[in-house]
């Protein structure tokens, strides 16, 4: 077995062999999403439990048809961090729905390490949805799955991430993913939010200057900026970082004609990417939507087959 | 079940016992050697090389081979959270921990509901440890009413209760212009205030020291600015007005040499740091463990090492637990949300017993910092091991190996960074003011 986990919750544990492992499955299982009756049954009588701490549609959806498609019967609860001052905390509710014999928690927490905790106290497996500005190991996947899909291969392939990596669980993600798979990574944004500590945590580059790397890259991976790190004194103005790392068909011109143009969404238009770019030829942000069912059912389907006799 | 017993202070029983064979140290009277100790009624009767053993015999004699016996030790930085958060920690509580870590003196920090800003709470801190308490508490009262950093305390009248020192501990003063008028103020008293330096800008919703683990981890940062800033401010202000200060908590490299410095050009300041700070790392937080967030955050192995080199070289005069009791509602909960502290009073003296196993000090300079040194900057009357004196003295056996398990605390605080670890050397009898108020394993039945 390649993949012999309990849990998905991060790439940064994960080895090149599993990475590519999970991705094989998602291309095989993409088909499914085809067809006019989407649905296996390889999830048949399991339970999965989508346990989100933090408002997300599109994720919650995304795991909720992956798992859906393969049979599991899913369950969604969304808590407000809140009920701590009610009294609960996280681990009572975990203890809880941990008595109904759940076989796969899928957790989103805006607090980093909340899934780790918790995979570390129930028997379940449990997948990362998104932990605080930690990771956010599926949307990395999905995001590999899709250049892999159209550059064919990582290695030597020059990819830049532009935008807010200081908080960003989706930047972490990729960096440890991309750099795995043999791909060159230069991170690029304001030294406010791109701490050059980050040269330490794997092997990428670290530069402030977009204009200087923009011609060089193959893909393009651009962040979604917080609208309230302006009020935090990380930026001046949006409209200036807007000048400065948004993307708009100007700075394209010096770009690579066949740059893919990444985004994992919801996008902020017009400021870290202008409409017409979010809309445009070289953008792939839908394909990665459709990619997203495909590595959450990969994802399941592996922590599903630790269980099948 | 516990394999000890502890006493309050009021119960317990003088001590009669003589100790044959025991190593003591005391610096302050230039002891260190095997010895007998004779201690009558609470007092230390005869300390010699040798003492027979009378016939008939109606004393309590205890051959202590390889056992050391100490001056109590003092702890300058305690939370015990009465009054107000009693659930946490109480006088009493705190107290027999504290007894049962071999430190008979226990500052306690003003940070409690209400705070301890006015002679009403100092008295009722002393009253309440005179009655439930198993060491001596001392007082330490806030620098500015309700901790708010505006308007100073009425210093003359909370000396006169028995506050012994000042802190706003758990914020800085914010305000250049109050510290700098409550350091000259308070210099009318010879008491010291106690720093605790952190610019609350740099370090908001910090969480963990701020470096590669933070980013790594996607734990927001404290940097360690944040504490060299205020140091740095605090020093420059006693040496302005020439008041007297201590540094609490010196938890980063740049704060042990801005300390050295100003140490060299005569400014009055001291400075204690606190056992996690020269035994754990940020790479703990790894584990997500709120167990481990604690303010200042634990450091680098760099800012170990510089820690432990001020200890050595006498640049931090103190170690103090900074013990801050909490129960698992503040604790075992998501780390952001979570408060920030240790526990440290069972395990202080085991923690720091590794840097003389590992040469750093010797037994001499280790009671220093843990007894002698803390007396005297909160300007408390300090004796040691000397004849004719009331007894106040641990016996410690430094070889003997234990595993941290905080359900057998005397405090009632969970979060110990040291669970399940293996420490070495443990605290076996103490006594406090010629009383003996703790005893564990075969040394109980001296407690009854
Ligand atoms: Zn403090
Ligand atoms: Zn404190």
């Amino acid at each position: 077995m390649i993949y012999a986990r309990k849990d998905i919750l991060g790439i940064e544990e994960l080895t090149k062999e599993e990475i590519e492992h999970i991705l094989d499955l998602a291309s095989s299982l993409k088909e499914i999403n085809e067809r006019s009756i989407k649905k296996v049954p390889t999830l048949r009588g399991k339970t999965v439990i989508h346990l989100f701490y933090e408002p997300s549609t599109r994720t919650k959806m995304s795991f909720d048809i992956a798992a859906k498609r393969l049979s599991a019967d899913t369950y969604s609860i969304s808590v407000s961090t809140s009920s701590v001052v009610k009294g609960e905390t996280f681990l009572d509710t975990v203890k809880n729905l941990e008595a109904m014999k759940p076989d796969i928690f899928v957790i989103r927490h805006s607090v980093s390490g909340v899934p780790h905790r918790i995979a570390r106290y129930t028997k379940a497996s449990v997948i990362n949805a998104g932990d605080g500005s930690h990771e956010h190991p599926t949307q990395a996947l999905l995001d590999m799955l899709t250049i892999r899909e159209h550059k064919g291969t990582f290695d030597g392939l020059h990819v830049l991430i532009v935008g807010d990596i200081l908080h960003s669980r989706v930047a972490r993600s990729n960096i440890w993913g991309l750099s795995k798979l043999g791909a060159h990574v230069t991170l690029c944004g304001p030294p406010t939010l791109v701490p050059k500590e980050l040269e330490s945590i794997a092997n990428v580059k670290v530069l402030y200057n977009l204009m200087e790397i923009l011609p060089d890259a193959d893909v393009l991976m651009v962040l979604r900026l917080q609208r309230e790190r302006q009020k935090q004194s990380f930026l001046p103005s949006l409209r200036e970082y807007s000048v400065l790392y948004g993307i708009t068909n100007e700075k394209l011109k010096k770009a690579k004609p066949d740059l893919l143009i990444m985004h994992p969404g919801p996008i902020n238009r017009g400021i870290e990417l202008a409409p017409d770019v979010a809309d445009g030829p070289r953008s792939v942000i839908l394909e990665q939507v459709t990619n997203g069912v495909a590595v959450r059912m990969a994802v399941l389907y592996v922590l599903a087959q630790r269980n099948l006799p | 079940m516990k394999n000890s017993r502890v006493r309050r202070l009021k119960d317990a029983h003088p001590a009669t016992v003589l100790f044959k064979g025991v190593r003591v140290v005391d610096p302050a009277n230039n002891l260190d050697q095997e010895m007998d100790v004779l201690v009558e009624d609470g007092v230390f009767k005869e300390i010699s090389p040798r003492i027979d053993i009378p016939d008939p015999c109606n004393l309590k004699v205890i051959k202590a081979d390889g056992l050391w016996l100490l001056p109590g030790l003092v702890d300058m930085h305690v939370h015990l959270r009465e009054p107000g958060e009693e659930y946490k920690e109480t006088i009493e509580t705190g107290t027999q921990a504290a007894v049962a870590g071999g430190i008979v003196a226990v500052a306690s920090m003003p940070n409690t509901k209400p705070v301890n800003d006015n002679p009403a709470v100092t008295k009722y801190i002393l009253d309440r440890a005179k009655e439930i308490g198993s060491c001596t508490v001392l007082p330490v009262a806030a620098i500015t009413v309700g901790l708010a950093g505006e308007t100073m305390t009425e210093m003359a009248a909370l000396i006169e209760a028995g506050a012994v020192a000042f802190s706003d501990d758990g914020k800085s003063v914010r305000s250049s212009q109050v510290m700098r008028r409550a350091l000259e103020y308070a210099s009318i008293f010879d008491v010291p205030v106690i720093c605790h330096c952190e610019d609350p800008d740099l370090s908001r919703n910090g969480v963990m020291n701020e470096g590669v683990m933070s980013v790594k981890l996607g734990i927001r940062g404290i940097p360690r600015i944040a504490e060299e800033i205020v140091v740095a401010r605090d020093i420059i202000l006693a040496e302005y007005t020439g008041a007297r200060i201590h540094i609490a908590h010196v938890s980063t490299e740049k704060s042990v040499s801005l300390i050295r410095e100003a140490k060299k050009r005569g400014v009055k300041v001291t400075a204690e740091t606190a056992p996690h700070y020269f035994s754990l790392t940020e790479e703990i937080l790894e584990t997500y463990d709120s167990r481990f967030k604690v303010n200042p955050p634990l450091r680098t192995q760099s800012d170990v090492e510089a820690i432990i080199q001020g200890l050595a070289d006498g640049t931090i005069d103190v170690i103090a637990t900074d013990h801050a009791p909490h129960s698992p509602i503040e604790k075992d909960i998501e780390i952001d949300f979570a408060a920030f502290g240790m526990v440290g009073l069972e395990t202080s003296l085991a923690v720091s017993l590794g840097l003389v196993r590992s040469g750093v000090l010797t037994p001499a300079e280790l009671v220093k910092k843990m007894s002698q040194n803390p007396a005297d900057i909160l300007g408390i009357p300090y004796r040691g091991i000397c004849k004719e004196e009331e007894a106040s003295f641990i016996v410690v056996d430094p070889n003997a190996e234990w595993i941290v398990d905080s359900t057998e605390f005397y405090s009632k605080g969970v979060n110990c960074p040291f669970e399940g670890k293996k420490l070495v050397g443990r605290v076996e009898l103490t006594v406090c003011r010629g009383k003996i108020v703790f005893g564990r394993g075969e040394y109980q039945w001296l407690v009854e």
